[in-house]
């Protein structure tokens, strides 16, 4: 652990810490105070200049509130300025004392000039009392209604503030329904801007409380609203357009031509030298165009250019949030890219983290027409003093290595790096040409002729020296002296810490012996020996079961230990696809840089707002993380209890599908699921899940079975559904999004049914039975909305359904998109039947 | 939105604290501070921290700005480019406003700075910083700070390099601070910064080679009058179709061709199209009117050759060649060659050009670093640098992959590589007896300028 900073401090001489300063403050404040003296105002400056300097460098100076308070009265701006800032800072902690500064901040609001106006209604909401709210509405409500630009500005985000000091004093006042109006038809860019901010935040934390709020979360994101923001985008400052910019790409257009119009009037955002304007729009193209592939491509032919020009320009830090952002899309679609791969050469001045993920580019992008290209640079980089990025770039090249069909001049390489004899160098290499050697083993001759020569003392890294070691065991019939290295290496067992290496060399040890066994015999006993003597659990482990396997049987054991070998075609990717699509969809954020999906880094209460999928995706998480084996009823059984859970939590809401044009399943899910949530509720509940399986849920399995195993007088249903079926949220969102409904229809839902669905709980447990499952839920009565997926059996295909069943009328609204159109019909059929067996037995 | 800002001095102290949301624990700054100076990446004991990490659901964002720490605090998941744009923004409307950016002069104005900080962002929502705006609501003065001793800041700032000021002090002048005439100098300030990366092969042939340009403005007009700056008129953007990297281009023909380029919000491309003119009313303060980029091919200013050989038992020689390959009217200065020698070396001495006044040539023990600087050098001249190394021990396998790559810096003056040219700014306003003054400076720098051997 890292000694505190503060040692590393020299003190300044700036930085008092004293208590007789502030108490020396307290009493010439004291006398200024009543003062009219000419040239008081300029040692009150001097004074509060001095008192802010404290408090800048975390002096406590709270208790001169009062003083200070007492000094406010003034006509100075700049000291009413300082006095404000210092109000703001201390009044938290001193609520009392801060009544005080009501009054003459009262007044001010009401000053003849709108920037005394502004600055005090600005300090008023700063004040963060919670039992100070009642003086804040006058105040509030009549800045919004100021006529000038800047009380109105600062009068939106007042009450932004005063929403989080309390927010029924603020939802009582109805303040957002006024910020709404403003919003649609101030004449200032700014005022608009703040009422958009505002609202996005206070209507996504009353989304949760209220349906009203989720609707008007909604409907900012619908089309009059859209437009009416799209249309002035021009007249915006560049950090308000990265706000409406970040809104239009949640914007679902309803047709391609919404779509090109959107884009062409975006066109020239491209060009804005403020990279954060460029990267919003570029957010815009390529969720606007995500279904469209042809067009998407064209956008990443478009968006090349731009980006390269930002990582060029502006500040190192500047450039690297862009080149994160560019490593994405080359990650996603290196063949777009492989042509530029000279933009992402290191230049020997920059930073780590930019080597870093130009190297993970360029190996990307490496294709049979530039990989020779590439990998003669990238032996430059290996060549290069910069031992972090000489290790890296020699692993880029063992990637490409890995992914190329002719790897004949790239192996040529890697064994040049070997006679380099720069220990790092030939550590990193040997990993590399064990992976090499796992996927070709074609390449053994050439690559083992060369790693017989190294002498197994110069190799001291862990993994470089397993890698060794299993090359020797591996190939020992080619190896001269393999028998005798692996000998000496089982004598000299106690210098060897690394029980990785440990571990290996019984391996090696073990498969040397099937294939030379006089010469390995003495190294064999050695190991084993000193194996079974070993302090580690898994190396003493590992050595006892080889010991008995050879006394069990000889020919056994190497049947266990050394049968012959497949070639490993792929290496398993470190992240899932998933993953690498939530990023994609959270494009523009810290996501990005990080590497991770928002979830992962941020906790529940400060996720921004829309960020509805989510909850969702933390659903699928926890699906996933169970591992496969264990039985899909108890998958199943966890899904739905997180249902369970988050509808108990939460209000549900009535779903509402025609006030807003977007329709995306996501919007009635749940929001208040959180990842740590998810994840204790699947800790705590697998132990429980007897308990869990309630007896109404073992009698709905049970009938749900038998329904299927009883012989039923109608045809075997044409379509066989996969009762095991899996899908994540996030891919349910995004097919959702791309596909076109290809049925709708309406249903009637038998009385019975009716009757039964009290909750929306019965049905998906009545619908599972019949292999289709419910991935979200909502709603209260009359109306129940769904929204179920189901997969064929033999292959990956998907239907997805939203079902809404209004109870008063018995009527349900049946919406299917389906991967293949063609069964669709079939499908509605199966779901039609099951849905009118809801409740009659 | 972000929830809090501070400025950090190198030693961690805090400047400037501002906490707009009250989301994140008081303690920020010096678990930022730690996590900096402390970084650690995998297998590296020393590493720079990235400029955005997170600590304990905390993202913290930074920007290095005159020896300082800008940084801001988030709990949200919020556009990295964002912050980090609002960020070094921050510092230039500061600057704007101070003069110079420095601890010092930070120090001395905070309070200034805390009233834009109050009017840049509002509960964590940016308001504005634009330095023209902003003015309506600052009321403190600045302090000046002698600018003279300030290390260079911004591309701009290497106008003022030793002695070779440039005329007027434009560069560290307070936009509200008042004349001490009484009565405002009229000047604008037009620099065409370029920053050049070229890679040279061992054989002296040109691997990669890029220019970054910015044509960066800087207005003391009273009035704001709108300006037309003409570019050359055959410029092309975008290099078509074919490879980017199509060296075929018509450097003959005089044609300048950009890769891409991007605009200030405030300028107006009405007529770039026909006449190559970009038309703006200028705000105030510093901002670059255009970033551009260019793979086309060039006459790099400087060509690099470098040698190493062994010279018999634990010795080896480097011979380094630099040539100037630009007008001879013209000098570059601030010129320092480095190559990394092998880590065995023990001694290196060194044999300079006869003559070589303002050179110098030093072996760096501690990172085993050869170190050649020149004050000056003249276009069209030659420079070769000899040294002797010693060895502690024989060298194995090949000697050149032990040492270089070779890597210069250095300033050219009144150059510019790519041939981009502002060929004239006008400014528009009726009087006739109205002629502020006009500077046009060009200036080349080396970004990654780069010999291997």
């Amino acid at each position: 652990m890292a000694p505190p900073a503060q040692s590393h401090r020299s003190p300044s001489p700036s930085q008092p810490s004293g208590k007789g300063e502030v108490s020396d403050l307290k009493s010439q404040l004291r006398q200024l105070a009543g003062s009219r003296a000419p040239g008081v105002d300029d040692s009150k400056r001097e004074l509060f200049k001095k008192v802010i300097s404290y408090m800048t460098i975390g002096i406590d100076v709270s208790s001169l509130f009062g003083e200070m308070v007492m000094c406010s009265a003034t006509s100075d701006i700049v000291l009413k300025k300082m006095c404000y800032l210092y109000v703001g800072n201390y009044a938290k902690v001193n609520p009392d004392l801060a009544l005080l500064t009501i009054n003459f901040l009262q007044r001010d609001c009401k000053d003849q000039d709108p920037m005394i106006r502004g600055l005090a209604l600005r300090s008023l909401c700063s004040l963060r009392v919670a039992n100070l709210v009642e003086y804040l509405v006058g105040p509030l409500g009549s800045g919004l209604k100021d006529s000038n630009s800047y009380v109105r500005m600062v009068a939106v985000i007042g009450v932004l503030k005063l929403y989080h000091i309390s927010s029924s004093t603020c939802m009582d006042a109805d303040f957002p329904a006024i910020l709404k109006h403003l919003m649609l038809n101030d004449p200032d860019t700014q005022v608009l801007a703040n009422c958009l901010s505002a609202l996005q935040e206070i209507w996504t934390a009353e989304a949760s409380k209220s349906e009203e709020a989720s609707r008007e979360r909604d409907a900012l994101l619908s089309k009059p609203v859209i437009y009416y923001l799209l249309n002035r985008i021009k007249e915006f400052s560049e950090w308000p357009q990265c706000l409406v910019l970040e809104l239009v790409a949640k914007y679902v257009p309803s047709d391609s031509n919404e779509i090109f119009d959107i884009m062409n009037l975006l066109e020239d955002r491209l060009q804005h030298a403020n990279g954060a304007v460029v990267l919003a729009t570029i957010k815009v193209f390529l969720q606007l165009t995500l279904s469209m592939t042809d067009v998407h491509q064209q956008v990443y032919e478009r968006i090349k250019a731009p980006l390269l020009t930002l990582v060029s320009s502006g500040s190192p830090e500047q450039s690297y949030a862009v080149l994160s952002h560019l490593h994405l899309l080359v990650m996603r679609a290196p063949v777009l890219f492989s042509s530029d791969y000279k933009h992402f050469y290191c230049q020997y001045n920059e930073s780590f983290y930019v080597k870093k993920l130009k190297l993970e580019m360029l190996t990307v992008v490496a294709n049979e027409s530039n990989t020779y290209e590439i990998v003669t640079e990238l032996c430059e980089y290996a060549a290069n003093v910069d031992i972090p990025i000489a290790r890296e770039s020699i692993r880029a090249v063992g990637k490409i290595a890995l992914q190329q069909y002719d790897v004949n001049a790239i192996v040529d390489r890697l064994l040049q790096f070997l006679e380099m004899e720069k220990d790092y160098v030939t550590a990193e290499t040997l990993v590399l040409v064990k992976d090499l050697l796992r996927k070709y083993p074609q390449w053994s001759q050439d690559c083992i002729a060369v790693v017989g020569n190294i002498s197994s003392k110069n190799v001291q890294e862990p993994k470089a020296k397993a890698a060794l070691i299993w090359m020797l065991g591996e190939y020992s019939q080619d190896m001269q002296d393999a028998p005798y290295i692996l000998e000496s290496l089982a004598e000299n067992w106690d210098d060897e810490h690394s029980p990785e290496v440990r571990l290996h060399l019984l391996t090696a040890v073990m498969k040397c012996f099937f294939k030379r066994p006089p010469e390995t015999q003495k190294a064999l006993g050695a190991a084993l020996a000193a194996g079974l003597g070993d302090f580690h659990q898994d190396v003493h482990d590992r050595a006892l079961f080889y010991y008995r396997l050879l006394q069990f049987n000889v020919s056994t054991a190497e049947r266990v230990v050394n049968p012959p070998k497949q070639a490993v075609s792929v290496f398993a990717d470190s992240q899932s696809s998933e993953i690498k699509d939530r990023i994609f969809d959270e494009f523009n954020s810290l996501s990005v840089v990080y590497q991770k999906p928002s979830y992962m880094f941020t906790d529940k209460e400060h996720r921004g707002p829309f960020e509805f999928s989510d909850e969702l995706g933390n659903l699928s998480i926890g699906a996933e993380s169970i591992d496969n084996c264990v039985p899909v009823q108890q998958v199943e059984a966890n899904d739905k209890d997180l249902l369970l859970s988050t509808s108990e939590k939460e209000d549900v809401r009535v779903p509402t599908n025609n006030g807003s044009a977007y329709s995306a399943p996501s919007y009635d899910s749940s929001a208040s699921l959180s990842a740590s949530q998810t994840s204790t509720d699947l800790v705590t509940l697998e132990p429980a899940l007897p308990r869990q399986a309630s007896p109404s849920l073992a009698i709905d399995d049970l009938l749900g079975l038998g329904l299927s195993t009883t012989p039923m007088p109608a045809p075997p249903p044409p379509l066989s559904l996969n009762s095991k079926a899996i899908l994540d949220p996030g891919t349910f969102q995004q097919k959702w999004r791309q596909l076109s409904i290809s049925l709708s229809q309406e249903l009637p839902v038998s009385p019975q049914g009716i009757a039964a669905l009290t909750a929306p709980q019965a049905l998906i447990r009545h619908m599972q039975g019949h292999s289709i499952h419910c991935i979200a839920s909502g709603g209260q009565s009359p109306n129940f909305k769904f929204f179920f997926f189901a997969q064929k059996l033999e292959e990956l295909s998907n239907f997805l359904v939203e079902c809404i069943i209004n109870i008063s009328n018995s009527k349900s609204q049946i919406k299917i998109k389906a991967d293949d159109q063609t069964s669709s019909q079939a499908f509605l059929d199966q779901f039609q039947s099951a849905l009118s067996k809801f409740g009659t037995l | 939105m972000i929830s809090q800002f501070f400025v950090l001095s190198q030693r961690g102290d805090n400047i400037v604290f501002r906490d707009y949301r009250g989301e994140v624990q008081k303690g920020s700054t010096e678990i930022f501070f730690r996590k900096v100076k402390f970084w650690k990446e995998e297998g590296q004991d020393e590493a720079q921290a990235p400029p955005v990490f997170n600590v304990d659901g905390v993202n913290y964002f930074h920007v290095k700005v005159a020896g300082l720490l800008f940084v801001a605090t988030t709990r949200v998941n919020i556009s990295p480019s964002l912050v980090l744009e609002l960020l070094q923004r921050i510092a230039r409307v500061i600057k704007d406003y101070l003069g110079v950016l420095s601890e010092d002069s930070l120090r001395k104005n905070f309070v200034l700075v805390y009233e834009l900080l109050d009017e840049v962002i509002d509960f964590g929502y940016v308001q504005s910083t634009s330095t023209e705006v902003l003015k309506s609501y600052i009321f403190n003065e600045p302090i000046a700070v002698d600018a003279a001793r300030l290390p260079p800041l911004g591309p701009a700032a290497i106008f003022m390099q030793g002695s070779k000021r440039m005329p007027g002090t434009a560069v560290t002048k307070s936009v509200i601070a008042n004349e001490p005439a009484g009565r405002k100098r009229e000047e604008i300030f037009v620099d065409i910064i370029e920053k050049i990366s070229v890679t040279f092969s061992s054989s002296g042939y040109i691997l990669t080679s890029e220019i970054d340009g910015t044509i960066q403005m800087k207005s003391y007009l009273t009035g704001n009058p709108e300006i037309r700056v003409a570019l050359n008129e055959e410029l092309n953007i975008g290099r078509g179709s074919g490879s980017l990297y199509d060296y075929r281009s018509s450097t003959g023909s005089g044609a300048v061709i950009l890769d891409d380029c991007n605009f200030h919000e405030s300028v107006r491309l009405d007529s770039f199209d026909v006449d190559r003119t970009l038309s703006l009313v200028p705000p105030d303060g510093e901002f670059p009117v255009m970033n551009y980029r260019m793979t086309q091919e060039f006459k790099p200013p400087f060509r690099v050759n470098a040698l190493i050989e062994e010279a018999g038992n634990l010795r080896a020689e480097v011979t380094i060649k630099i040539r100037a390959e630009f007008p001879s009217n013209i000098t570059a200065n601030t010129i320092v060659v480095q190559m990394p020698l092998p880590k065995y070396t023990t001694r290196a001495t060194f044999e300079l050009d006869r003559g070589a006044a303002g050179q110098t040539a030093d072996f760096k023990e501690a990172n085993k670093k050869l170190e050649w600087s020149l004050k000056k050098i003249v276009g069209g001249s030659e420079h070769t640098l000899r040294a002797k190394l010693t060895f502690l021990q024989e060298t194995h396998g090949n000697i050149t992959k032990e040492s270089g790559p070779v890597s210069m810096t250095f300033i050219i003056p009144m150059h510019n590589a790519s041939g981009l040219q502002v060929k004239y700014l006008q400014i528009a306003k009726k009087s006739s007896t109205y002629n502020p003054y006009r500077w046009v400076r060009y200036v080349t720098q080396a970004n990654s300028y780069v010999a291997r051997l």
